[in-house]
């Protein structure tokens, strides 16, 4: 029986670790259901953006009030996993305050100091940040897309901080000989007096409650991520060093695209010629995208890393001037289209079968897609180097080269670039008459 | 004024130091064409042997790209490459940041590998080359504003050209609140000069005239004549065409320069 808290112990944290690998895996089976792309190059420059970007939150402070206080709670989230760790000893071994000993108290207490008064600063960048969230009337938290789940998730992660926070801080305050010992207190020693009332053996209870509450909060929080926007603590990492380095106006050409046109421009290529011998009956290749499948992993990836912050689509001039399109929209729909995916295949023994939906009209209407500028400020803005503009030109590529359903005027000006070599129905042989006026 | 044509050189045998790329704005668009003669009048004062393709020149496909048509674009790009590498190309300068972008960052993988320079760039290496003064004295004392183009600034990280020429005309120069990265965009990008917004509360021009008109400027300047159109648009609807005008960079220095 003496073991018993030990095995519960354990238990819980393989049950918690478990699912939450198992539902990882799924995240990673579900990118990959995306096309190719490689992003290995220029690997120093890669490992520099991920350190700058993703550890260093360089593009996170651009905006000084969010910014700040994300790195508040960034950094006590990073520190405060060290105490994680001597609770996960403790309760496996039933040792308690284990580094203690062997850190000595003056290390001890200075590190456990620092993560109280961090766990305090927190908990008020939390508090901040809910006001901001839910009373400040903020325009990028009051869009459409962020209505139901998603406002409510937002509001989930700062509740279970606030609880973890307190409950830290709790835990600290009711563990009598640690108050007594004088080190690292500096915060809780001013709730510990809120329990003077209390047997020694409520106390005890409290701590012991806190603590196990504390820790099995962390691993119901650590498996909340796969459903929430909050697993971009994780893969902000990957997501910055497999960004693009390319500089933002370029935009890939399609090789398959680049076959054709060579045929057709080649006069010696007859178009009528059979595969050569034993080559594969070729699958027609399909020009863009029109669900989450035709898309690359990158693509993919950038939809489970969206914070949902909407900094993309507080820049975007589509959006400013209250046209439809959202670029944060675009990637929660990605997301949530590729978890349907995902969900379908699970159900279907590991095969897709067909649902009669995809990304594009179930979820993105071409009315959005239509309105974007290709500015990139969608992409310049967002804190974890995602690319929507990549998916919204991905799906223009499909409207037009798959359904030839650009806006009519659209139509003209293709019409008169093939006929006439520019976007107006001009003759090619003026060309040259501007430089003969003044 | 004198322009010679790529073929012209070619009779001749020689090859200029740089090819002009007018793009499609710049020959038929009535407000882009005196552009393209400001820069003209530029390299000519610079003494800048130059040729244009003339009516060789076709659509770099950029609109049609940006529009999701990457058949008709590479096709455009594929005989455009042709042309210039028939040309034994090396440098372009062009005053269309799409036609910048599209031909230094999308050519290369189809065949077309040049030096290309947006002209803000150009002419500041004319400057420093000690081959252009700018006369600081004409245009003195006025506010000016820049709108930073799309395809140059965040496309291709392209701030600082454009500023410093503003700067040598000895005007004072005022930002915006959005500007440089965080810019905002004319409207006119991703093929929407071409066709009719998506239904909103505001054109995008005109939220962007705005953010130029609380700087006061008397000059809005620009480095794109896609920009130029919008900003120029803009000015109209808010009625400020007495007080203030839109004008590319280029146009600022010949006029500084009295060309
Ligand atoms: S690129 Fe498109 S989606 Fe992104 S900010 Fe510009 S207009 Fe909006
Ligand atoms: S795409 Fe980036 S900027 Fe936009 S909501 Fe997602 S995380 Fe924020």
């Amino acid at each position: 029986m003496q073991y018993l808290p030990n095995i519960l112990f354990a238990i819980a944290l393989i049950a918690g670790i478990s699912f939450f690998v198992m539902n990882i895996r799924k995240i990673f089976r579900n990118i990959n259901l995306g096309k190719e792309i490689n992003r290995t190059d220029n690997k120093p420059q890669r490992w520099k953006n991920m350190i700058k970007i993703a550890l260093g939150q360089s593009k996170m402070v651009r905006r000084p009030v969010s910014g700040f206080l994300h790195i508040i709670v960034y950094v006590g989230f990073i520190i405060i996993n060290i105490e994680v760790l001597e609770i996960i000893i403790d309760g496996l071994l039933g040792t308690h305050r284990i580094f203690q000993g062997f850190l000595g108290n003056a290390f001890y207490g200075f590190l456990i100091g620092t993560f109280e008064i961090l766990a305090a600063l927190v908990f008020v960048a939390v508090v901040l940040f809910w006001t901001r969230r839910n009373i400040a009337n903020i325009k990028r938290f009051l869009s459409s897309e962020m209505k139901g789940w998603p406002k409510m998730d937002g509001n989930m992660i700062l509740y279970f901080e606030m609880v973890l926070m307190t409950l830290f801080i709790v835990m600290n305050a009711t563990d009598t000989t640690f108050q007594q010992a004088g080190i690292g207190n500096p915060i809780s020693q001013f709730i510990a007096p809120l329990f003077d009332g209390f047997s020694a053996e409520a106390v005890h209870t409290i701590e012991r409650t806190a603590w196990w509450i504390h820790i099995l909060g962390i691993l119901v929080f650590l498996n909340y991520l796969y459903y929430s926007k909050h697993l971009h603590i994780l893969l902000a990492f990957p997501n910055t060093f497999f960004a693009n380095l390319n500089p933002k106006g370029q935009f890939t050409n399609l090789e398959s695209v680049t076959a054709e046109v060579k045929l057709m421009m080649d006069p010696d290529a007859d178009p009528y010629a059979t595969p050569a011998e034993g080559a594969e009956a070729e699958v027609p290749e399909k020009f863009g995208a029109s669900d989450v499948i035709d898309l690359n992993k990158m693509q993919l990836l950038n939809a489970y890393t969206c914070t949902e912050c909407g900094r993309c689509t507080s820049a975007c001039p589509a959006n400013l001037t209250g046209k439809k399109l959202s670029p944060r929209k675009i990637m929660m729909d990605t997301r949530d289209r590729l978890e349907e995916v995902g969900r379908n295949i699970d159900a279907n023994g590991g095969t897709f079968k067909d649902d009669g939906k995809q990304l594009l009209n179930d979820y993105i209407l071409p009315e959005e897609l239509w309105a974007c500028t290709s500015c990139n400020a969608c992409v310049e803005e967002c804190p974890v180097n995602i690319d929507p503009l990549s998916i919204i030109m991905d799906m223009r590529r499909y409207l037009v080269m798959e359904e030839s359903a650009a806006p009519q005027e659209l139509n003209a000006m293709m019409s008169n670039i093939e006929n006439n070599g520019a976007p107006w129905q001009y003759n090619q042989q003026d060309r040259l008459n501007w430089a003969k006026e003044d | 004024m004198n322009v010679p044509t790529m073929a012209d050189m070619m009779a001749q045998g020689k090859q200029p130091e740089v090819l002009f790329w007018v793009g499609a704005a710049g020959s038929y668009d009535d407000r882009a064409k005196k552009i393209s003669r400001a820069f003209v009048k530029i390299l000519h004062h610079a003494n800048v042997s130059f040729a244009v393709l003339g009516t060789e020149e076709s659509s770099t496909g950029d609109a049609a790209k940006r529009a999701g048509n990457e058949f008709l674009f590479q096709m455009q790009a594929m005989m455009n490459i042709e042309v210039l590498n028939g040309y034994e190309v090396k440098k372009i300068v062009t005053c269309d940041p799409h036609s910048f972008n599209t031909l230094k960052n999308e050519y290369p993988s189809l065949g077309g590998k040049y030096e290309v320079f947006h002209h803000t760039q150009f002419i500041q290496d004319l400057i420093s080359d000690g081959r252009l003064k700018i006369d600081e004295s004409t245009l003195q004392g006025k506010r000016v504003t820049f709108h930073d183009p799309c395809y140059l600034g965040r496309g291709n990280d392209v701030y600082e050209s454009p500023r410093d020429l503003i700067r040598r005309l000895g005007v004072n120069l005022t930002e915006m609140k959005r500007s440089k990265s965080t810019a905002l965009c004319c409207g006119a990008g991703g093929a929407q000069m071409f066709k009719d917004a998506e239904k909103g509360d505001k054109e995008i021009n005109v939220l962007r005239t705005e953010d130029a008109l609380e700087t006061k400027p008397d000059i809005i300047a620009t480095g794109c004549p896609y920009c130029n159109t919008m900003m120029t648009d803009g000015i109209k609807f808010k009625e400020k065409e007495a007080e203030v005008v839109v004008k590319d960079i280029a146009e600022l220095i010949a006029e500084a320069n009295n060309l």
